[in-house]
């Protein structure tokens, strides 16, 4: 442990000082062959591969991403274009999924839903994540007064119910796309934070980090080079289960009218919309809840994949 | 040597334990032949990985399957087939006629039952008494394995226990129903060295009161050379040596029992010889190579090593060895060093 | 252990404090004049500022969050600016609705979900497990709104079975859609977790230990494992009936349920700022205690904590 402890050592410790300087060239080598992320994620992404469950998880994503971008090349008809004669008309050939009481397409309409619960989703995780890697990173590599006042107000946002906090924050910024993302994103940094926080503190303890440390390496060098990748991987399981969330969310405060506003097409505001009418065209409330369903359940497969191919031990 | 009954007790033959996992096939046990005999103890010696305690187990019925999967062999415990049996008609056996002592007694103990509760259960498993008679043997048992204060302890959870009070409790759990073959899978070594001679010499004076028989598992040369009667060597799920405790340090047949006690360093020795370790690393066991499993890291091997595995043939009488050039050992035209 | 219940409810403080703050500032940044809430839309603007005079209103924020922390530590919530009565009674009048819900949501959710899981764990890789694994994750996913939506078409509507909305005379019958559709995300949690702690627990040394002993199959799973499995269960129940006792917004709204959470909704539409406050304080306040209970009953779960009088159990 203390190789210097004495004169005697020392003296002998000199005369092999070039294969002290050896070693440390080869751990240094040790330590990036042996953490470095290509191997852990190429390791991870072929066991994700052979899920199917996670196959059939990627390919639902994949599928709405799609469906996001080119609905405008997709949909039969105008999302908001009401058509007279069509009012409140079951599912048909002419309209796959129905109309609404406006006479509007809703095949039409769930797929332009596709792009606001996608970008939801995306943006919303996105904003987390930056918030709370920064205040993760903070409080886990720092520790002290920084650590405490940062998991002290966690904790405030850890007590707040979810769609509570939601709501709070969606009527003091009044409704709308842009505030939906904040209000989401803002309420998912805690996670996030204490997740990084944790796998800082828990990598920080092993030995490569501190033969890192030794070596002379830099704190920001230490954070970028080593714990970052290692780290990743709770993160990335979490956040793609969490745009499962978010798109839950958004549905719920466009559901509650406080989210994306009429005439913007948004699954949930499409289940309010139905609301008087489950009786007489249950069509209108069927549709919009199996697509935020089945996108959910792209990115809640998609994450158990993940956990399972980042933690082979986990997997049964 | 000679107070030991000549009556065999369990009789394990060409046993072979596979695991199926994603990798391949490991052939964790592979053709494994013992017996043991009435009041013995056996001692089975070999490296993490050997085997010998998938050995242990695969008897007790303890391997998950899947991914493991009993490919063939006979355990014959009182004339009976033990792989014959259906795995839910083994808890007949196991603890009661058949006892097993785990590596670790951190974490082989149920952290949420009292220590009194863990052995109690023991005893109401196999025997047809009252819950106050089994609190009553459970106080003297714990006497028997040296636990003072008994009442209290009775209350412990396995947590307030050092090391080698849970050994010992666990060793109480074991001998609960008076069994006639008791395992201890490497019993001492997540001790403390000063603990792990007591609990051994426990061990041997529990089996001496109770004229049980032991097999002792373990990777210790030391501890086989002072409580074993008869050895086992295995190496990469095979047997590669059988003999009396004597035999194996004085007159060991195999290169592999070689290595091993050269690598054992002798205190009493007058001239400090370096240790010498077996060079090389043991061979995956899920491609074994084709010869025999030793002959990469052998110093002895030669062709016919690399072609086939050598048979394990009795050189002589009671001593067994696989190693095609054991005869020249035996006769000394091949020397040792 | 006394030691550590006191620091647990030290803890809650400035948890509470950094609420009370959070939702001040949140409300006061609402531009929504208070005393137009309160008075007739033809007051005159000499009755306006009187009223906000004699509400403090008219003061800065912290002048105005130091009056109501003084009120608040006398337990007084305030009063309403909608109903003209105090938020206290409010809160007595809807809450045990709430807790009535949330506790038939616990029982389904328990009975439910741990029987789920234990069955997909111990008959790993059957046809159960799969069933139980598709279910749990598609449950996950489902809206609550939309699962109750669909309730209510098909027991309320088609069958005609249960009641579709509201409380009525109180009796199990209207309880049983709104509990079920609350019930329906945590289901899916209690029986994930179940399976995956069971498996977890069954792959533990003390679990051959126990078999070779010789004990039945069934002690081993049911005695060994599962009381080893309840720990991070009971931990789950105990923080969601925490949740579900803090309103179940959406639930409440779909079923016109007369609980607190669709109160604190209608009064954050209204901007009736002390009932959402006040509203908040208490769920919090639930929310937290139930936590630290949770603890406790954790504690006496688990011996290894009970005796090291906690240290790092911080779920």
């Amino acid at each position: 442990m203390y190789p210097f402890k004495d004169d005697k050592n020392k003296i002998q410790n000199d005369s092999n000082i070039n294969e002290i300087i050896d070693e440390s060239i080869l751990l240094e080598a040790e330590i990036e062959k042996k953490y470095s992320k290509s191997s852990l994620y190429k390791d991870a992404w072929k066991r994700l591969v052979r899920n199917k469950l996670a196959m059939v998880g990627l390919a639902i994503v994949i599928l709405m991403a799609v469906i996001a971008i080119f609905s405008p090349f997709i949909a039969p008809y105008n999302p908001i274009d009401r058509i007279k004669e069509a009012s409140q008309k079951g599912p048909s050939l002419q309209h796959w999924f129905g109309t609404d009481i406006l006479g509007r397409d809703i095949f039409s309409r769930v797929l332009y839903g596709t792009r606001i619960s996608m970008l939801v989703g995306v943006v919303a995780v996105a904003i987390s994540l930056a918030i709370g890697l920064f205040l993760g990173a903070l409080s886990g590599f720092f520790g002290g007064v920084s650590d405490a006042v940062i998991m002290r107000i966690a904790d405030i946002f850890f007590a707040f119910p979810y769609i509570l906090g939601a709501i709070v924050i969606m009527t003091v910024l009044g409704p709308g796309v842009l505030n939906v993302f904040i209000a989401i994103g803002i309420l998912g940094w805690a996670s996030v934070a204490r997740l990084f926080r944790s796998s800082i503190l828990s990598i920080k303890e092993k030995e490569y980090i501190e033969a890192a440390r030794a070596l002379g390496a830099s704190n920001s060098r230490i954070i970028i080079k080593h714990i970052f990748p290692n780290s990743f991987a709770p993160i990335i399981v979490y956040s793609t289960m969490n745009v499962g969330t978010a798109i839950i969310v958004e549905a719920a405060l466009s559901f509650l009218g406080l989210g994306v506003q009429p005439p913007t097409p948004s699954w949930g505001k499409m289940l309010s919309e139905s609301l008087g009418y489950i009786n007489t065209s249950p069509w209108m409330m069927f549709f919009p809840g199996i697509a935020i369903l089945i996108t959910c359940l792209g990115f809640v497969l998609l994450g158990d994949g993940l956990r399972d191919a980042f933690d082979p031990r986990l997997k049964r | 040597m000679n107070n030991i009954l000549e009556e065999k007790i369990l009789e394990v033959k060409n046993l072979k334990t596979y695991f199926y996992t994603d990798g391949g096939v490991v052939k964790a046990v592979d053709g494994v032949n013992f017996d043991l005999k009435m009041g013995e103890t056996l001692g089975i010696v070999g490296e993490t990985g050997s085997g010998k305690s998938i050995t242990a187990l695969t008897i007790l019925g303890l391997i998950p399957i899947p991914p493991g999967r009993i490919e063939s062999g006979e355990i014959i415990f009182e004339g009976q087939d033990l792989l014959k049996y259906k795995i839910s008609n083994l808890k007949h056996f196991r603890g009661n006629k058949i006892s097993m002592i785990f590596q670790d007694p951190m974490t082989s103990l149920n952290p949420v039952f009292t220590i009194g509760y863990q052995i109690i259960e023991s005893i109401l498993a196999h025997q047809n008494v009252t819950k106050k008679q089994a609190y009553a043997q459970a106080l003297e048992l714990l006497d028997m394995v040296g636990i003072s204060d008994r009442k209290k302890r009775m209350k412990s959870y396995p947590h307030e226990f050092s090391g080698g009070m849970r050994q010992r409790a666990m060793i109480a759990m074991a001998i609960a129903n008076s069994p006639s073959i008791l395992i201890a899978d490497e019993p001492t070594t997540a001790l403390d060295v000063t603990i792990q001679a007591q609990i051994l010499e426990l061990l041997d004076t529990l089996k001496k009161k109770t004229n049980s028989s032991v097999i002792l598992i373990t990777h210790d040369l030391g501890v086989i050379a002072k409580y074993a009667e008869r050895v086992m060597v295995m190496y990469a799920g095979k047997p590669v040596e059988f003999a009396s405790v004597d035999d194996i340090f004085y007159k060991p047949l195999h290169p592999y029992t070689l290595g091993l006690i050269g690598s054992i360093s002798k205190l009493n020795e007058e001239k400090k010889e370096r240790l010498k370790p077996i060079k090389g690393a043991p061979p995956s066991l899920i491609d074994l190579p084709k010869g025999c499993t030793f002959a990469s890291r052998c110093k002895f091997a030669v062709k016919k090593c690399k072609e086939n595995f050598p048979p394990a043939i009795e050189e002589e009488t009671g001593h067994f060895t696989a190693c095609f050039r054991a005869k020249e050992f035996m006769d000394g035209s091949l020397s040792r060093d | 252990m006394f030691y550590y219940i006191l620091k647990r409810i030290l803890q809650i403080i400035p948890v509470v404090i950094g609420i009370t703050i959070l939702l001040f500032v949140l409300m006061y940044v609402i531009p929504e004049d208070p005393a137009r809430l309160i008075l007739e839309k033809g007051a005159t603007p000499q009755a306006l500022q009187n009223l906000r005079e004699k509400m403090g209103i008219d003061k800065p924020v912290y002048v105005q969050y130091w009056r109501y922390v003084k009120q608040l530590s006398k337990g007084d919530l305030g009063t309403s600016y909608r109903y003209r009565r105090s938020v206290n009674s409010i809160l007595a009048e809807h809450y045990p609705n709430s807790i009535k819900l949330a506790f038939v949501a616990i029982i389904i959710e328990t009975i439910i979900g741990l029987l789920a899981g234990i069955i997909s764990a111990v008959r790993k890789y059957s046809f159960l497990d799969v069933l139980v694994t598709v279910s749990t994750t598609i449950l996950v996913c489902i809206p609550v709104y939309w699962l109750g939506m669909l309730l209510q078409i098909g027991f309320g509507l088609k069958l005609g079975w249960l009641p579709m909305s509201g409380m009525g005379d109180g009796s199990i019958r209207f309880y049983i859609l709104p509990a079920i559709t609350l019930a329906s995300v945590s289901t899916a949690f209690v029986a994930r977790i179940t399976r995956s702690t069971m498996l977890d627990v069954m792959s533990n040394d003390y679990i051959r230990t126990a078999y070779a002993k010789g004990l039945s199959n069934n002690s081993v799973i049911y005695k060994h494992g599962l009381k080893n499995a309840l720990i991070p269960v009971v931990t789950y129940i105990g923080i969601d009936l925490g949740t579900l006792m803090g309103g179940a917004i959406l639930t409440e709204t779909i079923f016109a349920w007369p609980g607190v959470g669709r109160t604190i909704y209608l009064a954050i539409l209204q901007r009736d700022a002390p009932v959402v406050i006040g509203g908040t304080i208490v769920l919090v306040l639930i929310f937290v205690f139930m936590n630290l209970f949770v603890d406790i009953i954790y504690a006496i779960l688990d011996p290894r904590i009970r005796l090291e009088g906690g240290g790092n159990i911080n779920v």
